[in-house]
């Protein structure tokens, strides 16, 4: 990727924020600019081209919600990561409905700022590509049509027996690009929905969180996994799952779940 | 005092009464009047017949003086005023008082007047008509006259005088006046009777309605005003006693009720809000932490990344990297526990739901050679339960379970039972109040686990703490002292020195004074704790009687817990794990309990094993 290219917006009352978001994301080739309101950094946004923004939620005035719901208003194509020092699972889920494209809680480390704008500036790229010139070589695997998703980054598979499955989605795998590694959390922890789950190392060195659709408790994971990571890009959807998990609250968190092939 | 029920009532009765007995003795007077004056009536009439026979043959013989002397010694009698005999033409013949010998009457007299009203004299005449009641002056005694007429008959005329022709019809007439003092006498003696029966009839009426109305409606009637003004001031304790079964009772009943209801509601209010800031002082601390945080963390990881070649610094940088994602950890465990929701409650089968348990935490078990034995009850009711909270419950002290036995080989004893539990011995007092409102709860003094509650005894000369055991009826309390039967001054609340003695009661088995605290929503406890007796009484739990449980025992063959921590452990944040545990698994555990009206207890021997012993209870409806 070309150094000047990379415009980032940061939004955030915290001064201290936006200059280690400079200072960070600077040494990665970004350019950023900083807005203390969301009425700022909306001007910003409507009048610059920006390739990503990050955007606190608890802001004074208008807060990170609102400044989606204006960004969606004006058919704004910036894609949104969104931070907050207050990580609940509704302000995640909510996030990802009002169409940000991540969520990262804070507090951050330079390296999970790092992954995450990579993850943005990949993702607008792959939209772009597929846009405006669709490239017949590529293959796009497709995701069953029973599966759900929270966000674009992982599936989950509801089994008859009350269990449920969870992985990977394409989109995800396409976005961080090779794989070297991936941490599975030990047996029987608690994974909660809007949060991490597994950890992914990619070759170029970038690690990612992957955002779990349901909270439950894990009863089984697939060893294969760790062994050969490469199952995942192979057979994402079968093969590639992560995870079974007895759900902790399915009726209510089934909710905040979208069809995958949407 | 004009305005209550009972005046009115009693002055509306006692009105009513007095009509009726008025009008009854009227009634009554009049027809015993008549009847007397009746027998008055022939009294005399058969007192003027025998005088007219007795002189019938002296007047045959036209023996003069005789027939003189007989009225006149008639007339002598008490209550004679006068005997007279008159002529055809009105003249007196005879007369007890001579001075009217001789004397012609006219035919208008009173005492002439009902025979010669008409022009024609009438002959034959009833007693009432030949009767007449008459005072000489208005205030004078009435006097009764009678007047007989002497009829003619054969040996009249056939006498040898021949005074008398065949052919008169009357010859003449006897009048005998009696006086009617003693009569009237008699029938206002009854009179008088009868009115000071009536006046005390009415007011023995008046005093027992009094007393029942007192007893019946006043007295239920303040104790139900008293209760809405207690109400009306805020305190949804007060409790009506008993009144009864009548309308006022059932009153009391559905008041009692409804202020319970009221406070549970309140109750439930207060905790929600209470859960509700303890949210957002959660959420704006981690808020507020959590950037500060952000600067430190993204500067030093930073920072660690481009010093990676300086191995001195990389590894301080290393700490603060990892000390401030602990920090993280643990801000992000305070806004977990500060989110536990309110359990959302379906009917269950507790079976189910430990299978469901046993199942996440199989293959962990199976790995460590450890052995499981469900000993199930066989058709538990089901329970109205959260099965997400109480499948965490399970988990957390399966795995506890397993911790604690480690690596050697270890069984863990899952027992389910429907039991019936008296509340005493049982319920747990979540909070206490003295009458001023202070918490009396003490968090750092526990007993088997859980606060206690604190209270100040005061005796001669010395003074100390008493922390009595929130389990009702189980009296494991501390007291600083020893306390005597007789020796106790006061008990007193320890923030503001308010008595909480119950100055209506002593104790019923040692007569010790004992302490009343308010149990906000329940009612009120009272209780002794003398050195030798334990009794307390908890109204509120006492009324619902005994309650079916469903217990279910978690037994391990573990390590134990050492008496010194057991009443820590259901703590948050205390942990024995260091490093590996949070501190708030049995703290959840815990709340989750609380959240569904449960209780949790554990009791433990160093190196043979803890049982952890849950009652949940039985929904009745």
């Amino acid at each position: 990727m070309s150094k000047e290219d990379k415009h980032l917006l940061a939004i955030d009352d915290e001064q201290v924020i936006l200059d280690a978001v400079k200072r960070v994301a600077g040494s990665e080739g970004w350019q950023v600019s900083t807005a203390a309101d969301a009425h700022q950094g909306l001007d910003l946004a409507l009048k610059n081209k920006y390739d990503l923004c990050l955007c606190d939620i608890k802001l004074p005035d208008m807060d990170g919600f609102e400044f989606l719901e204006h960004l969606n208003r004006t058919n704004s194509p910036l894609p949104v990561i969104m931070t907050t020092g207050y990580a609940t699972v509704e302000n995640a889920v909510k996030s990802l409905d009002l169409g940000a494209i991540d969520y990262l809680p804070k507090p951050f480390t330079a390296d999970e700022l790092l992954s995450a704008l990579y993850r943005g500036f990949r993702y607008v790229q792959i939209q772009q590509q597929q846009q405006s010139k669709p490239d017949p070589n590529s293959l796009i695997v497709p995701c069953p049509s029973q599966y759900k998703k929270l966000g674009y980054a992982s599936w989950c598979f509801m089994d008859l027996d009350g269990s449920v499955k969870i992985g990977l989605s394409f989109l995800f795998l396409k976005i961080i690009g090779v794989i070297k590694k991936i941490n599975l959390l030990p047996m029987e922890s608690e994974i909660n929905q809007g949060f991490s789950c597994a950890e992914v190392e990619a070759k170029n060195g970038l690690v990612h969180p992957v955002v779990s659709p349901l909270s439950g408790q894990i009863i089984q994971r697939n060893e294969n996994l760790i062994e050969n990571p490469e199952i995942l890009e192979k057979d994402p959807y079968f093969e590639g799952w992560l995870y079974v998990i007895v759900p902790h609250n399915l009726n209510y968190e089934i909710n905040h779940l979208t069809f995958c092939c949407q | 005092m004009f305005n209550k029920i009972s005046f009115k009532l009693i002055l509306t009765i006692v009105v009513v009464a007095i009509l009726v007995f008025t009008g009854y003795a009227i009634i009554t007077l009049q027809t015993q009047t008549n009847l007397v004056m009746s027998q008055v009536k022939n009294f005399v009439n058969t007192q003027s017949e025998t005088i007219k026979n007795s002189t019938k043959v002296s007047m045959l013989n036209n023996n003069r003086e005789l027939t003189h002397e007989i009225i006149r010694t008639v007339g002598q009698q008490p209550c004679i005023r006068q005997v007279r005999i008159l002529n055809k033409e009105g003249e007196v013949m005879y007369a007890a008082d001579t001075t009217e010998i001789g004397k012609v009457l006219d035919k208008k007299a009173e005492a002439c007047y009902s025979c010669h009203a008409s022009d024609q004299p009438l002959e034959k005449l009833t007693i009432s008509e030949r009767v007449r009641v008459y005072r000489k002056h208005p205030d004078s005694t009435r006097i009764m006259g009678i007047i007989n007429p002497i009829y003619n008959e054969p040996s009249c005329w056939q006498a040898d005088c021949h005074v008398h022709s065949k052919n008169q019809k009357v010859l003449g007439v006897l009048d005998l006046t009696v006086c009617l003092k003693h009569v009237d006498q008699e029938i206002a003696s009854v009179r008088q009777k009868m009115v000071v029966m009536a006046g005390l009839a009415i007011i023995l009426l008046a005093a027992i309605l009094w007393l029942l109305i007192q007893k019946f409606v006043d007295r239920p009637v303040k104790k139900l005003l008293t209760a809405t003004r207690q109400v009306a001031s805020g305190n949804l304790n007060y409790n009506i006693p008993d009144l009864g079964n009548d309308e006022l009772g059932i009153l009391a009943r559905s008041f009692n009720n409804m202020t319970r209801k009221l406070a549970e509601a309140r109750q439930q209010l207060f905790q929600s809000d209470k859960m509700a800031s303890l949210g957002r002082l959660a959420a704006g601390v981690a808020h507020e932490i959590n950037n500060p945080l952000t600067g430190i963390l993204t500067y030093a990881s930073f920072l660690l990344k481009r010093t990676k070649n300086q191995p001195e610094i990389h590894n301080d940088l290393q700490v603060i990297v990892r000390e401030t994602m602990r920090s993280r950890e643990i801000v992000k465990g305070l806004l977990d526990f500060a989110r536990q929701s309110i359990p959302k409650k379906i009917k269950t089968d507790i079976h189910q739901v430990i299978n469901r348990a046993l199942t996440v935490v199989e293959n962990q078990l199976t790995l460590n050679h450890i052995e499981v034995e469900k000993k199930f009850a066989p058709r538990l009711p089901e329970v109205q339960i959260d099965p997400n909270q109480m499948q965490q419950v399970f988990i957390n002290l399966i795995s506890n379970a397993q911790h604690a036995i480690g690596s050697k080989v270890g069984k863990i004893k899952i027992k389910t039972t429907l039991v019936r539990l008296s509340p005493y011995g049982k319920v747990q007092i979540k909070q206490a109040l003295c009458p001023k409102g202070h918490d009396l709860m003490d968090e750092r003094q526990r007993i088997d686990g859980l606060p206690s509650i604190k209270i100040k005894v005061q005796l001669d000369g010395q003074e100390g703490m008493v922390y009595l055991d929130p389990i009702y009826g189980r009296n494991h309390f501390r007291s600083e002292i020893s306390v005597k039967n007789d020796d106790i001054k006061d008990i007193v609340c320890p923030k503001c020195n308010i008595s909480l003695i119950d100055k209506e009661q002593t104790c019923p088995k040692c007569e010790a004074p004992v302490y009343l605290l308010e149990i906000p929503g329940k009612g009120q406890l009272q209780g002794c704790f003398t050195d030798d007796c334990q009794w307390q009484y908890w109204d509120f739990i006492e009324k619902q009687g005994p309650r079916d449980y469903i217990e279910i025992k978690v037994s391990d063959t573990g390590c134990g817990i050492p008496p010194e921590i057991i009443d820590k452990i259901f703590d948050p944040f205390f942990t024995t794990k260091g490093q590996q545990g949070t501190g708030l698994g049995l703290a959840v555990i815990w709340g989750i309990l609380e959240n569904h009206e449960g209780t949790i207890s554990v009791e433990s021997k160093l190196g043979k094993g803890t049982t952890f012993t849950i009652h949940l209870p039985v929904q009745t409806t």
